[in-house]
């Protein structure tokens, strides 16, 4: 019963922390200044430099002067930031995106390394369980096969040599 | 000198299809038993030979395009592509490697000198060096051909002869660049020799393990070079590129990783073959995987299925390289699907907490950041060939979904070393945590304490919060493996008598391979506290009139000249920067612009002030066109001197876990994994 409840206040506290996390993410800036550098940072300079907006460090560089001012214009504008990169991707289409969206397939770009890591995570616990089972017995019986010089001299080498290697 | 080198590379290609072929029916001979005409013995000791004889016809064609690059030959197209009469002796040797047919041929050469050392030492066990050489000298047979027939370094222009070259690519006139490329092929083209033994053992059979240890050895020193290579890489990207950064998600740069994070996971997980005969499988598939992403990630460079800053040596070679790696897939999926049976593993675990379970948790998190690389380097493709929409995957989406992947695995090094083999109790874990887990939080008060907080004027800050995490963590795993030191070390003290260090020292003695191992966790944990630091970079643009002033952090850069040089390769323009700290002149720093004459390609030299704390990085940006005003772009980057750090420790690891341990007291007792008859004749049975 002590162990359940143990259990059930970590799996409670665990819940406040990831909704603390994505109350932590959701939340945006707001300010111009913070705001553009958000987005310039959001967005690639399309001169083909394959650098983010933001860091584009080329002078004179016509595509990121433009782009620049473009994204000042929507900010002052008041154009949210949806409005700003809808209107980016439609003048430049939809590699002016540091990343993609999570709309339709873009979605899948986001989804597939957290669904690879759950699976292979999932994989990984199984297969440890599997390996695990049985074992206990069987461990009990090569031990108890052993005779005390044996396992004595096998405790020493374990000891001695740390198994070797890490 | 052209002919000598085209002659060279045709030779060395029909002596390694001499090797290959000779050395297949040997082999093959010897496994049947069937008589023959000659006896197989002497048939692979020939193919051997030939084998050898390769490397010296590759190292004739290399030494044949460097003397025509030395003697300015521009009557080779290469050499006018790449190459002027101005060029420095040192970046001529760059030239190289500075397109696509001298980098193929620098592979070429680097995989003859890796045969060539296989070949010479095959005494270790003949039969299986027979068998790692034949198959090497496949693969040696593809880049010459290549070299022969798809991109020939030593092709001869049609109609004049220029009197000058086009010259080298500024962003390669570096000095980085001169060694940052032969260590990262030498990465690259050497994880081919652990291939080849894998493959080689899988093929024969092998008996027992020994083939793991010849192989582990073979890897390390590949990862090693890899590891240098990648981090010069960086350091290049650093200081030529000029945005301040080191490390972009470029494909090039994500083509490097790949191969090093799934030989780093066989580094670990070839440990629970050596110590419990498990994982045999995974860690052959693990070897052979490594070997095909080195081949990927030259696809994806050379072939221009991606665009990336890095890739300086691009053509239509791509169909060979598909080609290839599906053969080499077919090879290797045949053999394992036939000899599958060999590799049947004892596995077993007698707890989830356990070294065993960590390196299983580690091999997990290591290959998971692997996939979710390669799926962002391929996405783009992927997306234009499903929905007909090319997309861009850049740093954004990699912050997001690779850096918590990389934290959990700084977490896991940490971890990993205080957990024993088999099992573990509650007892034991909680004397070896408590002083990580206390250093943890320490940290993330100290953290909070300076300013280091998730929040920043009352918004959540992404960056911040993965530095506070990483800082954090970093001190609960540097906590961790010191006190593994430190235990180790004071129960050598008390038997011996000896003062702390001279125990740390015989403890590592006593086992290089795990305190080796220790110090390249050091190694990373520095690296991870300098890439942590990034989250708080900080940059300033403005134009600078003669005695303008511009402050960053505690810097204050006063412009005190604009000025202009120019010597036979380029023309530079600079500005001389007197820096000031606290209102006094602390140093000189002198950003520059060059335009080199050969190429008319203009080309930013950054100049970086490093100290302990940050560097001051500053850009000469050009001069604005509407008022003639030189712009400087300052950075403050903080602790990325602790990178380079972090690698020279984790350089220093791995050469020490290279070296063979002093003999523990009780080695005559150990007890080895597979009895084997030494009486077997070498090349007949299994190994010598």
């Amino acid at each position: 019963m002590k162990d359940r409840e143990r259990l059930s206040f970590w799996f409670k506290g665990m819940q406040v922390a990831a909704l603390a996390v994505a109350v932590c993410f959701s939340l945006g800036a707001t300010d111009a200044g913070t705001r553009y550098t958000n987005l310039n940072h959001r967005m690639m300079c399309t001169c083909g430099c394959a650098q983010i907006l933001g860091e584009c460090n080329h002078v004179g560089c016509t595509s990121s002067t433009a782009e620049l001012q473009e994204l000042r214009t929507g900010i002052a504008a008041g154009q949210s930031d949806k409005e700003i990169l809808d209107s980016f991707v439609a003048k430049y289409g939809a590699v002016v995106l540091a990343a993609p969206t999570t709309q339709g397939f873009d979605l899948v770009a986001w989804i597939a390394p957290f669904a690879v890591f759950a699976a292979a995570l999932l994989g990984t616990i199984l297969l440890v369980r599997r390996w695990s089972v049985g074992r206990t017995a069987v461990s009990a019986t090569d031990a108890a096969s052993l005779d005390p010089e044996e396992r004595e001299r096998r405790e020493r080498i374990r000891r001695e040599t740390g198994d070797g290697g890490f | 000198m052209a002919a000598f080198g085209s002659f060279a590379l045709l030779i060395a290609l029909a002596l390694a299809a001499y090797n290959l072929f000779a050395g297949a029916v040997a082999l093959r001979l010897i496994a049947t038993g069937q008589p023959a005409a000659v006896s197989p013995e002497r048939l692979a000791d020939t193919a051997r030979r030939a084998g050898i004889a390769v490397f010296v016809a590759v190292t004739m064609a290399a030494f044949a395009l460097v003397w025509s690059v030395f003697t300015n030959d521009f009557s080779i197209t290469y050499i006018a592509e790449h190459s002027n009469r101005a060029l420095p002796g040192a970046y001529k040797f760059s030239a190289l490697w500075s397109g696509q047919e001298g980098s193929l041929l620098l592979w070429a050469w680097l995989l003859g000198i890796y045969g060539f050392i296989l070949r010479l030492t095959h005494k270790t066990d003949v039969k299986l060096y027979a068998y790692a050489g034949t198959i090497l000298a496949a693969i040696q047979v593809f880049f010459l051909s290549i070299l022969c027939f798809a991109a020939p370094p030593f092709s001869v222009l049609q109609g004049t002869i220029p009197d000058d070259g086009n010259g080298l690519n500024p962003l390669l006139q570096y000095p980085e660049m001169v060694i940052h490329p032969p260590m990262l092929y030498l990465g690259y083209v050497g994880f081919s020799v652990p291939f080849c033994f894998a493959l080689g053992a899988l093929m024969m059979r092998y008996p027992g393990e020994k083939w793991i240890k010849i192989t582990r050895v073979w890897t390390m020193v590949t990862w090693l070079f890899l590891t240098a290579g990648i981090f010069l890489g960086m350091h290049w990207a650093y200081a030529v590129l000029g945005w301040g950064g080191y490390w972009g998600w470029d494909p090039v740069e994500n083509a490097s990783f790949m191969p090093w994070l799934t030989g780093t996971a066989f580094l670990h997980s070839v440990m629970m073959q050596e110590k419990k005969g498990m994982m045999k499988s995974w860690n052959v598939w693990l070897i052979f995987s490594t070997f095909l992403l080195t081949l990927l990630g030259t696809l994806l460079t050379r072939a221009g299925l991606v665009s990336s800053v890095h890739a300086f040596a691009q053509s239509s070679i791509g169909t060979w390289f598909v080609v290839f790696m599906g053969t080499v897939l077919a090879v290797c999926a045949f053999t394992y699907i036939l000899q599958h049976s060999h590799l049947k593993a004892d596995h077993h675990l007698e707890s989830l907490v356990s070294r065993e379970s960590s390196f299983l948790f580690n091999n997990l998190v290591l290959l998971t950041a692997c996939f979710v690389i390669l799926w962002g380097t391929l996405f783009p493709i992927l997306s234009e060939y499903v929905v007909g929409n090319k997309v861009t995957v850049g740093a954004p989406w990699y912050n997001r979904v690779a850096v918590p992947i990389g934290i959990f695995l700084l977490f896991l090094t940490g971890v990993g070393p205080l957990l024993p083999w088999r099992a573990t109790s509650f007892r034991s874990i909680r004397r070896n945590f408590v002083l990580p887990t206390i250093a943890l939080w320490a940290t993330v008060i100290v953290c909070f304490a300076v300013g280091v907080r998730p929040w920043q004027d009352g918004e959540f800050d992404t960056g911040n919060f993965y530095a506070l995490v990483a800082f954090a963590v970093s001190a609960g795993v540097a906590t961790a493996i010191l006190s593994e030191f430190l235990r180790g070390a004071g129960v050598i003290s008390k038997q011996t008598g000896k003062n702390l260090i001279v125990s740390t020292w015989l403890l590592t003695r006593r086992n290089t391979r795990r305190y080796g191992g220790y110090i390249v966790h050091i190694g990373v944990v520095i690296v991870v506290i300098g890439l942590a630091g990034s989250a708080f970079n900080r940059n300033v643009e403005r134009e600078l009139a003669l005695h303008d002033k511009m402050s960053i952090g505690p810097y204050t850069l006063e412009e005190i000249g604009f000025t202009q040089d120019s010597n036979l390769n380029y023309n530079s323009d600079y500005a001389l920067l007197d820096v000031y700290r606290n209102g006094v002149k602390q140093f000189q720093m002198t950003p520059e612009k060059r335009v080199y004459l050969a190429s008319e390609q203009p080309q930013t030299m950054v100049a970086i002030h490093s100290t302990f704390e940050w560097d001051l990085y500053v850009v000469y940006e050009g001069t604005n066109p509407d008022t003639g005003q030189p712009i400087i772009k300052a950075f403050l980057n903080p602790l990325v001197g602790w990178i380079w750090a972090g690698l020279a420790v984790l350089v220093f690891g791995t050469l020490l876990a290279l070296v063979p341990s002093l003999s523990p007291a009780t080695a005559s007792l150990r007890i080895p994994a597979t009895r084997t008859n030494p009486t077997e004749p070498a090349l007949k049975g299994g190994h010598s």
